[in-house]
């Protein structure tokens, strides 16, 4: 069937900021439907509050709108726009409840707005328990047992009925938290109760626990014929139990027969007909029980999902690409393979390697957090990798975490564990397991009893057992190797030989020969072991596959075909963490399009499947492998690229730019020295000191010792942190001696060999961003942002406003001269990041980073500059005068806010204050023609959605409390309940203000949890006093997260948000487009 | 040397063209020859051992992980397997599945088979691809490669080879006795998933050996007759299709793979080889009459040429996206209707299981 002409204009949803459960994959598959709509000619409408996507990218819809993805704003969005049709399928769980909510509210209906692909009651069996259930056994699939219940006595009788080990999950918390496995009576009685206490409507639902299962998932695309292929089929080395977000993962499947797996592919059919999904993409999971077979329904996901965007790179087949196409009508076998050309879509690929995924989590930075991991998803990021073998990938994939293995090591402290700890850590699921599987096989475990303490299919444990016993010879055959071995060595050549094909890194195998890595390399190659690549073609090589897309492998055959033509390397940023997410990627994808444009052939490394850059239409080679130095020097070697660009990636890439340099690839942009130098204390100081700027006063320490004596000297408080490290890793404030010694420990153990910084603390000063593009010559400052927190909040956590709004004129043009003085010092080529720190007129550098930062993508989305495209033809050898880069900060007639986003709904129990060290996983961003407006908008696409009416808690510390008198009066002259403990009431009061005056949480009940708990307060303001005695404090913002009331814990947050609920009331929401915003800016 | 450390005994596949692979040996050692053909199959290996369709061919699987679930006792698809070597990438050594009886390599051993693991599957599949199926050997000796690369030219080809008599039953005999409609199995190295299929809907099945005359199938009185796969080149087996063009009209008949092919000669059309044919479970094959797409399990070298069975009074009724070869005919007169792919399955997906019921709906229309 042709594509629909009935319909002309579609409105696509993103999914807002990136979130654990829901990052940049939602970029990818909403860039490729963008891509793939207007291809068709259809007019795009778009709307996603993370400006650091790609699918923001002005050009990428016909209109953009980064605004809050939330009903009420999209609506407004749909009755401007008019679009014919909506798209909900794209933009994750955000996209999917937003367009269910519009159709709820009538909107759609209003303006006749149709949902392609899967409307509202079919997204509703899916995603309804109750619907789905009966759905599954009208078709006759098996799914657990389960019931709800209101209070513990129906939850006992549910449970008696089913029987233990029991799931109990508490409906609407967010995040899921507050459920859990139960296997006996007492712990459901009290997690049935905490689940109870926890859920906003008092609902658990109790399930039958399959822990211990084997866990699958199948990608399923449909189009509007009935036609239904699987993509691919994911097996889950964790178990049932572990949510798949948290699992390693492997695709395709291992250990299903083919009976076992149709059977599997049946029911997936079945379901997907069921459910009625028109067309596109579903993901559907299941359990099987491996004793017997069993197979149970676990749940569908109706839409395009992080699974798929595993699956789309795992195969080479562009799910969300292809679902969008269906959408408007086509059929698969109307689609070409993109990769073979001469094939249709309709058809299921055929993968020749294994894929494993594993994922990345951050507990280091949440200290409080549970760190068992679940049946709710923590990690913060994930990596792939591609081998033609298990061992091969998982090895490769463990060393792309970069978590500072190489591969398979050893757990931490190893020597350490004793047997029952060990058995403990086997049984506990969590994010170091697999390398407790390893140290077990290494003390010679059986391979059923790890089975029978983590339920992990022996299939996987006899491969890792293949490593560890390969991993024990080869110690024996290489210690003490002679490096002057040469490849007539036959026996060593085949030695090695293996343990390549086994995974082993050089570093992994330097180590039992006691070499050095580049030794090891140098002489691995002179044996002749050389790393061959395949190509990723959907097909297993039966056609011929025109997308070059590969990874390395120790074959007989190398694949790669190098072009005369010049070429320029783009190293990536690997698996998101906090501190390097998407907007590291989105400058990696820019300087692949800018380079493109200039003619250069593009190569792209990376290993985040979740990315636009790991897309293989985004260079004109992918590299789907880890960023070290052996696998990029592998490459190196084959393409010998003109020129790599290692400023894009964040500190992934620099980390290896020195090595890489040492190795005689040319890297391009700022030096490596220049790089080297601003992270180098003493140069850096001095540097600055030539060039007459102002730094907090600030020294280094090797020791504890020294650390004491040198902070006396600064004056406390004083900052510590490691040095080397991205997002404030381990950086803390330190008010007196006291404390410093337990965070020195810590900045050491983070960053072993390098010192320690001490910085002067500066109270209360105001943090500025800076990012400014310079090509050695001339300087082009392009984004100043005025951060709302005061320093102290790390840049990454903190709002901030494009232009600032409070800065004076002087201030704004010193930062301004001192940026284009530290550029030229550093002889910056391409981008530079600076962080200053204002008290008064005075300004201090707090950093500087000679590399695209993490607010590149707010600044070009917020002046319609495209900084890194620009940055990358600089480094390419373009001049700033060329160019003609307009003034990026000119004539902007509208403000614009970022916002962070935090993961604690997650992690309950940790604190949610904010500070040196970063912990948010993405951010939002709003525009405004005034900046109260911006900034409630910016706090609505950051979910803290900010009342109009009702109560507001406020308890600060003292020395807020004189400042919060005057909001506090704001708030009630806007309509506001103040409620307060008794020092912050005592203090509104004297002040005429009429406040309720409760107890804290230590003075007996009922007190200001009870409120929290029980959703009577609408907003709190609650600023930590130092140290908190009983930490109320803490308790009562984490259960406020919890239950997603938006609670500020900053005076300056405070301010902000009085500004933005007063904005609101006066004006409400209204929606611009970022094409008009800028052709107002020109025009 | 270490047990784990010492290698598993060196073999090579060398193709008649003189190129070698590398790997090694397991299953039974010696000297294993054949036409090499690539299956895109991700899982199904022991379907694929055991289907006589591969008579006479060395399968290289694309899949590099063989071995993983081992062998049970269910998954064949004929007593043994048929294969005349296997060529992976890896070998489970420790199959895990609740049904698994033994490992592959086990297996292999106790029926002869060699296989050949730690090869460059890949690189083997691109070579079959760009150079079409070659005949190779898997040995574990090449002090000699010139009168190796001889050996293996030396080696029949499967175009005009009879491989239908090495995989038919001895004598006739009954697959399942009781049931409601007679069904008659010209047995070409009938796949035991068709037979399964036919079984489960209710028929009374009977499997007569290839070399059958038609009079002979005919004294049965089945109520329909099914035209089995098998391997090889179909004119290799001429009694086959002269029977099949005797059948022609009588009953209703629904013939599949190398039985489709009979029927394209029987009606006095061509067959020929592709260059390395089909063999997986993903190809794409279009229902003319629907315009539904089924994903299809495959396994063929030889293929009906359409131009020559254009104008035979039949109807093409399915075509392979990929390639857009002859999937499917049908004619009511003659009352056959017959397709390239495997509606069994046994491996691959159960798209085209309707199949079996077409034919048990033609049967019945026809006892009206
Ligand atoms: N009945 C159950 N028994 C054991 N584990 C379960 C059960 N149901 C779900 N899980 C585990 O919890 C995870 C999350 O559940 P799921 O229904 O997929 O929620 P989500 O929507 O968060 O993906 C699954 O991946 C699975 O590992
Ligand atoms: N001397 C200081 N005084 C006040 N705040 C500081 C000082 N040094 C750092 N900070 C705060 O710590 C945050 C993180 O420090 P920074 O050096 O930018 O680390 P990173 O390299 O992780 O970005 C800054 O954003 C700033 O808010
Ligand atoms: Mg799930
Ligand atoms: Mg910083």
């Amino acid at each position: 069937m042709p594509k629909r002409e009935d319909i002309h204009s579609i409105l696509i949803i993103g999914a807002g900021p990136i979130i654990i459960s829901q990052a940049c994959e939602f970029d990818y598959s909403g860039s490729q439907a963008c891509k793939a709509l207007r291809e068709e000619g259809y007019k795009v409408i778009l709307v996603n509050s993370n400006p650091a996507t790609i699918m923001t990218d002005p050009e990428m819809a016909d209109r953009t709108y980064i605004e809050p993805v939330t009903p009420e704003v999209v609506a407004k969005i749909i009755e401007k726009e008019r679009p014919d049709a909506l798209l909900p399928t794209l933009g994750g769980q955000t996209g999917l409840n937003t367009a269910m909510k519009l159709q709820e509210m009538g909107v759609l209906k209003k303006y006749n707005v149709k949902m392609l692909a899967a409307d509202y009651d079919v997204i509703k069996k899916a995603e309804d328990r109750d619907d789905f259930k009966k759905a599954m056994i009208k078709i006759g699939l098996d799914l657990p047992e389960s019931g709800l219940a209101y209070n513990m006595k129906e939850a006992i009788e549910v449970a008696e009925r089913i029987g233990l080990p029991l799931i109990i999950r508490p409906s609407f918390t967010l995040g899921g938290t507050g459920g859990g496995i139960v296997e006996n009576m007492d712990e459901f009685k009290e997690i049935a109760a905490r689940g109870l206490h926890s859920s906003m409507i008092t609902e658990i639902l109790i399930e039958e626990s399959i822990v211990g299962w084997k866990e699958y998932e199948l990608e399923v695309m449909r189009d509007n014929k009935d036609n239904v292929v699987i993509v691919c089929s994911i097996e889950n080395l964790d178990p049932m139990g572990i949510h798949t977000g948290d699992s390693i993962t492997v695709a395709p499947q291992q250990t299903l027969t083919d009976v076992e797996y149709q059977k599997m592919r049946d029911a997936s059919l079945a379901i997907i007909r069921e459910i009625g999904v028109e067309t596109g993409g579903s993901n559907i999971q299941f359990a099987v029980n491996p004793k017997n077979g069993r197979m149970i329904v676990i749940e569908m996901n109706p839409r395009v999902s992080r699974s798929s965007a595993l699956a789309s790179k795992a195969t080479g087949f562009p799910i969300a690409k292809f679902a969008a196409k269906l959408a408007v009508g086509y059929t698969l076998d109307e689609i070409p393979n993109d990769i073979t050309k001469e094939t249709p879509a309709c058809f299921e690929p055929a993968i020749d390697y294994c894929v494993v995924k594993i994922p990345r989590f951050t507990f280091e930075k949440f200290k409080a957090a549970d760190s068992t991991l679940g049946i709710s998803m923590k990690s913060v990021g994930e990596t792939m990798a591609i081998g033609r073998t298990f061992k091969e990938a998982l090895q490769k994939g463990l060393r792309g975490l970069e978590t500072g293995k190489a591969g398979l090591d050893d757990p931490k402290k190893a020597d350490q564990i004793d047997g029952k700890e060990l058995d403990a850590l086997l049984k506990r699921p969590n994010a170091e397991r697999i390398f407790y599987v390893k140290e077990a096989l290494r003390r010679g475990y059986e391979i059923s009893k790890i089975f029978d303490l983590s339920f992990i299919d022996p299939w996987f444990l006899n491969n890792i057992k293949e490593i560890v016993d390969y991993e024990n010879e080869l110690a024996k055959k290489l210690k003490g190797l002679s490096l002057k071995k040469s490849r007539d060595d036959e026996e060593m050549v085949a030695i090695i030989r293996k343990a390549k094909r086994f995974g082993f890194s050089d570093i992994q195998l330097a180590r039992l020969a006691g070499c050095t890595e580049v030794e090891f390399r140098d002489f691995r190659k002179k044996l002749g072991i050389i790393a061959t690549f395949k190509l990723v073609d959907t097909c297993a090589a039966e056609f011929e596959a025109y997308t070059p897309y590969y990874y390395s492998t120790y074959g007989q055959e190398c694949e790669v075909k190098r072009s005369d033509k010049k070429k320029i390397m783009i190293l990536g940023g690997g698996p998101n963490r906090i501190g390097q997410g998407i907007e590291f990627d989105y400058c990696c994808c820019h300087a692949s399009f800018a380079l493109k444009d200039m003619g250069f052939e593009t190569i792209m490394v990376n290993s985040n499947p979740e990315t636009v850059s790991t897309d293989y239409d985004t260079s004109d080679k992918l590299y789907f492998e880890p960023l070290t130095f052996e696998d990029v020097m592998n490459i190196v070697d084959k393409e010998r690229p003109d020129g790599v660009i290692v400023q894009f990636g964040g500190q992934t890439p620099l980390n290896l730019a020195q090595k890489l340099e040492d190795a005689g690839v040319p890297i391009i942009g700022t030096s490596v020295k220049s790089i080297a130098l601003a992270e180098d204390r003493e140069q850096f100081k001095e540097l600055l000191h030539k060039l007459e700027l102002k730094q907090p006063s600030n020294d280094t320490a090797n020791s504890i010792a020294e650390a004491e004596k040198k902070a006396a000297s600064i004056g406390y408080p004083v900052v510590v942190r490691p040095s080397f490290v991205l997002g404030g890793r381990a950086m803390r404030i330190v008010y007196d001696e006291s404390s410093l010694e337990e965070f020195m420990k810590e900045a050491i153990e983070v960053s072993p060999g390098h010192p320690i910084l001490l910085d002067k603390f500066l109270q209360n000063a105001i943090e500025v961003d800076v990012d400014a593009l310079s090509d050695g010559e001339d300087v082009v400052v392009a984004g100043i942002m005025e951060h709302i927190e005061e320093a102290g909040i790390h840049s990454g956590d903190s709002a901030c406003t494009l232009p600032p709004h409070t800065m004076p004129e002087n201030v704004i043009n010193d930062i301004h001269e001192q940026t284009i003085k530290l550029a030229r010092a550093l002889k910056v080529v391409g981008l530079m990041n600076i962080q200053f720190a204002v008290k008064g007129s005075e300004v201090y550098i707090l950093e500087v980073n000679p590399r695209a930062s993490r607010t590149v993508p707010f600044v070009s989305k917020a002046t319609g500059v495209p900084l890194a495209k620009i940055a990358s033809r600089i480094m390419a050898g373009e001049k700033l005068k060329d160019l003609k880069v307009p003034n990026p900060m000119a004539s902007l007639n509208y403000i614009s806010v970022k916002e962070s986003v935090l993961p604690f709904s997650r992690f309950s129990g940790v604190d949610i204050l904010l500070g040196p060290e970063m912990m948010s996983t993405g951010e939002v961003m709003g525009i405004s023609e005034n900046f109260g407006n911006a900034f409630a908008k910016a706090q609505a696409g950051a979910n803290q959605i900010l009342p109009l009416e009702g109560k507001v808690f406020i308890s600060v510390q003292d020395s807020d409390k004189r400042n919060i008198v005057f909001l506090a009066k704001k708030l009630s002259d806007l309509g506001f309940k103040l409620i307060a403990t008794s020092g912050t009431g005592k203090i509104l009061k004297n002040n005429n203000l009429e406040v309720e005056i409760i107890r804290k949480m230590h003075e007996g009940e009922p007190n200001v949890m009870d409120l929290v708990k029980k959703g009577e307060v609408d907003l709190i303001i609650n600023t930590p006093s130092g140290k908190e005695p009983h930490n109320d404090g803490a308790k009562i913002r984490s259960a406020a997260v919890m239950r997603g009331i938006p609670c500020i814990t900053t005076l300056a947050g405070a301010q902000a948000s009085v500004n933005g609920i007063e904005s609101l009331k006066k004006m409400g929401i209204s929606v611009k487009s970022i094409q008009e915003y800028y052709s107002g800016k020109n025009g | 040397m270490d047990p784990s450390l010492r290698r598993g005994l060196k073999a090579f596949v060398v193709f008649e063209d003189g190129k070698v692979f590398e790997g090694e040996a397991f299953g039974a050692v010696k000297e294993t020859f054949g036409e090499v053909v690539f299956n895109t199959s991700i899982q199904g290996y022991q379907e694929i051992i055991t289907d006589p369709s591969y008579k006479g061919q060395i399968v290289a699987m694309t899949y590099p992980l063989i071995g993983n679930y081992g062998i049970n006792d269910e998954d064949v698809e004929s007593a043994k397997p048929q294969v005349e070597g296997l060529i992976i990438r890896e070998l489970c050594k420790s199959p895990s599945n609740f049904r698994s009886r033994m490992s592959l390599d086990e297996y292999f051993k106790k029926h002869g088979i060699m296989g050949i693991t730690e090869v460059d599957t890949r690189a083997v599949t691109r070579h079959t691809r760009e150079q079409g199926a070659m005949k190779a050997v898997i040995t574990t000796n090449i002090s000699d490669v010139k009168s190796i690369i001889k050996k293996v030219n030396d080696h029949p080809s499967t175009v005009g080879l009879d491989l239908v008599k090495e995989v038919t039953c001895e004598a006739e005999y009954d697959w399942s006795e009781k049931g409601g409609l007679k069904v008659a199995v010209l047995d070409c190295g009938v796949k035991y998933s068709i037979l399964r299929h036919l079984e489960k809907r209710g028929c009374q099945v009977k499997c007569f050996p290839a070399k059958t005359l038609a009079e002979d199938i005919l004294k049965f009185n089945p109520d329909g007759i099914m035209l089995s796969n098998g391997p090889g080149d179909p004119e290799g087996a001429p009694y086959v299709f002269s029977a099949a063009k005797e059948l022609l009209g009588k009953k209703p008949i629904f013939a599949i793979c190398l039985g489709h092919q009979m029927l394209g000669l029987a009606l006095g059309g061509n067959t020929y080889k592709l260059k390395f044919g089909h063999h997986g479970g993903n190809h794409p094959v279009k229902d003319l009459a629907t315009g539904r797409v089924a994903i299809t399990a495959q396994n063929h070298c030889f293929c009906v040429d359409y131009d020559s069975v254009k104008d035979k009074g039949i109807e093409v009724t399915h075509i392979n996206l990929n390639d857009n070869t002859v999937e499917g005919m049908e004619s009511e007169k003659l009352k056959f209707f017959s397709i390239q792919f495997h509606p069994e399955a046994g491996p691959g997906p159960n798209d085209a299981t309707y199949m079996f019921d077409k034919f048990m709906e033609n049967i019945k229309k026809n006892k009206k």
